[in-house]
């Protein structure tokens, strides 16, 4: 039983660290894991906008690479969830249409993957007494479905106190394209959820999308403010006590 | 005014609203309030989701068999001695309504809330009838618009969301004469004084209409002041426009929907009013002598049959602007439409077409909010992304004609191969390594571990506008490279 690495673009063109850190955790639950050469991205970005059947040779491809994984694991809420959209894109009687629906079944957002498949809550990450507020990315939570994960994860984190984000359900204002296309409507809700953080008193933000910590952080060092900010994957690989570790040297996958 | 609100363009709009510091401020604050009064009016009916699946049958049986159940709906007014007009437009409707209030040479007419009447503009025709007209607009918030010149309304159930009652004080003191405080309750005594003694001389009375019930030729009105009832039970000649999609085939129907309704628009159980009325029956003490319906079209038959077509299954609760974190930033008179938010920017192209309403669709990060608390389950994001692909692929129109769309397109070709992928990500990593990096760096951890960019170009120019971009990490140090070694090494 292998685990794909769904490598997403921002991720693999500018935080690598992030990737490390979810490989490292799988591995530390006995995971084994490949990266398909062929994948790509997941297509969003021009499916999106409008672009439909510019996207299909990119949604097609990503079906074609993780054809014989048996489970898909993504580092990214929103991109994960882009594949649970794919079987709506082939009319009944295309080939891919089957194929994507095997791709959705068997996608997985990481955090996702360890509490529902693994059925693991405390990786053995430490932290000394920090207090801490999460990012709920719209697409992991609406479109993935998952609001639960990433909270039961983080609870078991040593040492890290997590505080309620105020207005958690609203969009930080990426939304791929749109904080490009329309930065001016993108600026006021990023500023809120700055505001919103900073709020809360927390010394660190985690989220489980890049995409959204790229463009709240990129936010508060662009006014100057401190603040620490995480990936999950990072959060979960941090000072991991070993002995506190759910044991899965011997998955029991299951279905979701 | 119609259902275009604004011959500014979008741009424009958006550099009004951002400096409506107060609007903003209005909107976030009944966000925030209705959030809470629908959340609870809905755990306390419980099995949301499997009201919303009724719903959502309810209204697409209806859309399926919209024909059948018009016909029925008429055949019963008729039946019942009233009357029904099918206009196909705007001009039609007026036209219609222009002939009725002419001939019976009525001078006073009360209005009651309705989106329609505002889309098809039917004040100033009615205003230009007769030097000595009087309409009046009898819902509150409505009736602040209408002293206060006519202003737009900036939200479908909340017209005048974007006033405080400083300003409804002011408007009332410069035009209705009005000394006293900023009390709501002296402002709405002040309203209803108003009002009353036109509602007594009224012989028009002009709705909008909820639902229309198929199988009795009644309509439905939910309303909170009660100006509704008296709208249709003084005047003798009673209007109703109504869409041609808000019908239902029994008041059964009318029930369920009245009460997703309610619940989604104002966190109540029911409205304090819920109406069911037509055409007075010769032993009923009230209610309208002459009673007309107008059903309107005006484009809504653009989307029958087509992807679009659950766009008319909206019972206008309004429950997606409550969520949508853009109209929470931007409020409705940004969207220049009379159908704001998520609704209003799929309903507005496919009423009032691309060339006017083109950018709305853009104006959403797709976040589905309102496609996850929409009561009749319309999948809003995803016809927002329809309305996108028709402009881009089948149109060819592409929005903001500018290098982001060409550069979507590149990316569209770079990643949909694995060698092009590879050669775009290093074209990227290479553009986004000769940038000039920012000193400051006061986000801890290893976002910005290579550094930030404050100024960038092209598609990312955007970006830079607003906040800062990380810098990527060497190539040799990227995900991919790792993994390789890291594989190798075991």
């Amino acid at each position: 039983m292998k685990v794909s690495i769904f490598s997403t673009c921002v991720m693999d063109l500018m935080f690598p660290q992030v990737g490390i850190a979810m490989v490292e955790v799988l591995e530390r639950l006995g995971i084994d894991t490949d990266l398909p050469e062929q994948q790509v991205c997941c297509g969003q970005p021009t499916y999106n906008s409008g672009l439909v059947k510019e996207s299909m040779p990119t949604i097609k491809n990503q079906i074609d690479a993780f054809e014989h994984s048996d489970y898909v694991v993504g580092i990214a809420g929103s991109c994960s969830g882009m594949f649970k959209e794919y079987p709506h894109m082939f009319k009944e009687d295309d080939p891919y249409k089957q194929k994507a629906i095997d791709l959705a079944n068997k996608s997985y957002e990481f955090t996702q993957f360890l509490y529902h498949v693994l059925g693991v809550k405390d990786v053995g990450a430490t932290f000394n007494g920090e207090k801490a507020t999460y990012h709920r990315s719209c697409h992991m939570t609406r479109i993935l479905g998952e609001r639960e994960a990433p909270f039961i994860l983080l609870n078991h984190v040593e040492g890290l106190e997590m505080l309620p984000l105020p207005h958690i359900e609203n969009c930080c204002g990426f939304g791929g394209t749109f904080s490009v296309k329309s930065p001016e409507i993108s600026e006021m809700m990023v500023t809120e959820k700055m505001n919103d953080v900073v709020s809360t008193g927390a010394e660190i933000l985690i989220s489980a999308d890049l995409g959204c910590l790229m463009n709240i952080a990129g936010k508060f060092n662009r006014e100057g403010k401190k603040i620490k900010v995480m990936h999950i994957a990072e959060v979960l690989n941090t000072n991991v006590d070993l002995e506190r570790i759910d044991s899965v040297t011997n998955p029991v996958f299951a279905k979701i | 005014m119609g259902l275009s609100t604004s011959t500014k363009t979008f741009a424009e709009r958006l550099e009004d609203s951002k400096k409506d510091k107060f609007a903003q401020a209005a909107v976030a604050r009944a966000q925030d309030t209705q959030w809470e009064k629908r959340e609870s009016s809905r755990e306390e009916l419980g099995n949301w989701q499997e009201w919303r699946d009724i719903a959502e049958s309810i209204r697409q049986h209806t859309l399926k068999h919209l024909p059948h159940y018009l016909t029925e709906f008429s055949d019963n007014v008729a039946a019942r001695g009233g009357h029904v007009f099918f206009a196909a437009d705007a001009k039609e409707a007026n036209d219609y309504v222009k002939k009725i209030v002419l001939e019976k040479n009525a001078k006073k007419i009360v209005k009651s809330k309705s989106m329609v009447t505002t889309e098809v503009d039917i004040d100033p025709m009615l205003v230009s009838l007769s030097d000595d007209m009087d309409v009046l607009e009898t819902d509150l918030a409505e009736f602040i618009l209408q002293v206060a010149d006519w202003d737009e309304p900036s939200h479908i159930v909340f017209p005048a969301l974007h006033k405080n009652r400083d300003q409804i004080r002011e408007i009332f003191a410069a035009k209705l004469g009005y000394e006293g405080d900023n009390d709501p309750v002296n402002l709405a005594r002040c309203a209803r004084d108003t009002m009353r003694k036109l509602f007594l001389k009224s012989e028009v009375g002009i709705t909008g209409c909820n639902f229309a019930i198929a199988n009795t030729g009644d309509i439905n009105l939910s309303t909170n002041e009660g100006n509704a009832d008296l709208t249709i039970s003084i005047p003798k000649t009673q209007i109703v426009l109504m869409g041609m999609e808000r019908i239902v085939p029994s008041i059964k129907e009318a029930e369920i929907l009245d009460n997703m309704l309610a619940r989604s628009a104002v966190g109540q159980k029911l409205t304090t009013y819920v109406t069911f009325a037509g055409q007075k029956a010769d032993d009923e003490s009230d209610g309208p002598e002459d009673f007309h319906v107008v059903i309107l079209d005006n484009g809504r038959s653009n989307a029958i049959g087509t992807e679009f077509e659950s766009i008319l299954q909206c019972i206008r609760c309004g429950a997606c602007l409550n969520v949508c974190p853009v109209y929470r930033q931007i409020g409705g008179h940004a969207y220049g439409s009379i159908y704001p938010g998520p609704i209003g920017s799929v309903l507005s192209p496919v009423l009032g077409g691309y060339e006017q309403y083109g950018d709305l669709p853009y104006a959403s990060t797709l976040c589905g909010a309102c496609t996850e608390t929409c009561p009749v389950k319309i999948p809003l994001h995803e016809l927002l992304i329809a309305h996108r692909r028709v402009m881009e692929d089948d149109l060819k129109m592409h929005h903001d004609g500018s290098f982001v769309n060409m550069e979507m397109n590149a990316v569209g070709m770079g990643t949909g191969h694995p060698a092009m992928f590879g050669m775009a990500m290093n074209m990227a990593h290479a553009g986004l390594s000769m940038l000039p990096k920012a000193k400051e760096i006061t986000v801890e951890g290893s976002l910005f571990e290579y550094g930030a960019v404050r100024k960038a170009p092209a598609l990312a120019k955007g970006w830079t506008d607003v906040r800062d971009l990380p810098v990527a990490p060497p190539h040799k140090e990227q995900f991919r490279q790792w993994y390789k070694k890291h594989k190798a090494g075991k």
